[in-house]
């Protein structure tokens, strides 16, 4: 297999500054269409808008478990890019907070680790539209990061 | 209400919905005492390819759908509900090429709120692959645009 491994994966898109191959690796990230853009130290995750990840007609709005899926897999890949984690880390719980509606327009993540230990990570992680001051959701989630 | 036409609601609910629609979730039952829901399994939804286990993402969005939805199940007339906080605590990851079903009940009725709970299982209901609480926001009457939905899923009898 040449595969390369998700720590060669990782460091080569630090590298380069192109983490589509990364993202690409990921069915369910491509199914959502997620994007991730590095500034400076900061990863901002980014959701184009897609009529595929739409849940309410009315508004239209985007499915609420497009933005958490969107938000944990934020979440894994930040902890994968800067932990220094050579596998995939696991859920254990998810928590989300939904204060605006997501409209059909692009969305953007960011996350901050509050607490990694050996075992288990601490992520919180804010999702927003047009303004990171306003933002469509926050959410938190734990992650086992020691060996599968 | 009867099954039947809780059921048929579920169903329109479910079809207005495009994002349920790309992942193939289905109706598998409802009564007034919840809704189950199912979600196939599939590649696009894979989280880890090396496994073959589902995203957890595809399970939120599977419950959050049921919990959403199992509101037909305890509301005589149609009302639009935001979801206002999900939460989903994972007791063991979801076997690849399996599908995953969703059962949600709503456990408290308030004029504003409604509580929903409920888990998610693959082969057996009582070994969930994850628990699941989420509380919902009723707007009441007169949210712009939800009187086509209300004729569309609460059918033309109603």
């Amino acid at each position: 297999m040449s595969e390369l491994t998700l720590n060669q994966l990782v460091s080569r898109a630090h590298d380069n500054g192109d983490y589509d191959s990364l993202i690409s690796r990921m069915p369910y990230a491509r199914l959502l269409g997620m994007q991730c853009l590095r500034l400076g130290e900061d990863m901002v995750f980014r959701l184009p808008a897609n009529q595929d990840n739409i849940g309410n007609p009315i508004l239209p709005a985007l499915h609420g478990g497009v933005i958490a899926g969107f938000m944990e897999h934020a979440a894994m890949l930040h902890l994968l890019m800067f932990m220094g984690i050579p596998h995939l880390p696991k859920i254990i719980d998810f928590s989300i907070d939904y204060l605006r509606a997501g409209h059909y327009r692009d969305t953007y993540a960011q996350c901050q680790v509050w607490r990694q230990g050996r075992r288990v990570a601490n992520v919180a992680i804010t999702a927003w539209q047009t303004n990171q001051t306003e933002p469509i959701a926050t959410a938190r989630a734990h992650f086992k990061v020691d060996e599968p | 209400m009867s099954n039947t036409l809780i059921l048929e609601r579920a169903q329109r609910f479910l079809v207005a919905l495009r994002h349920c629609q790309v992942l193939g979730i289905q109706v598998h039952d409802a009564s007034p005492l919840g809704l189950t829901l199912r979600l196939p399994y599939s590649r696009q939804i894979v989280g880890d390819p090396e496994s073959g286990v589902i995203h957890g993402g595809a399970i939120t969005t599977l419950m959050d759908t049921t919990c959403g939805i199992s509101t037909v199940c305890a509301l005589a007339e149609f009302e639009v509900c935001p979801t206002l906080d999900l939460r989903i605590d994972y007791m063991h990851p979801a076997e690849p090429n399996k599908d995953v079903f969703g059962f949600a009940e709503c456990y408290r009725v308030t004029p504003n709120i409604i509580f929903t709970r409920g888990y998610a299982y693959q082969d057996d209901p009582a070994q969930p692959i994850a628990h699941v609480v989420g509380t919902f926001m009723r707007m009441g009457k007169g949210v712009p645009g939800d009187k086509q939905l209300k004729r569309d899923i609460q059918g033309a009898g109603a």
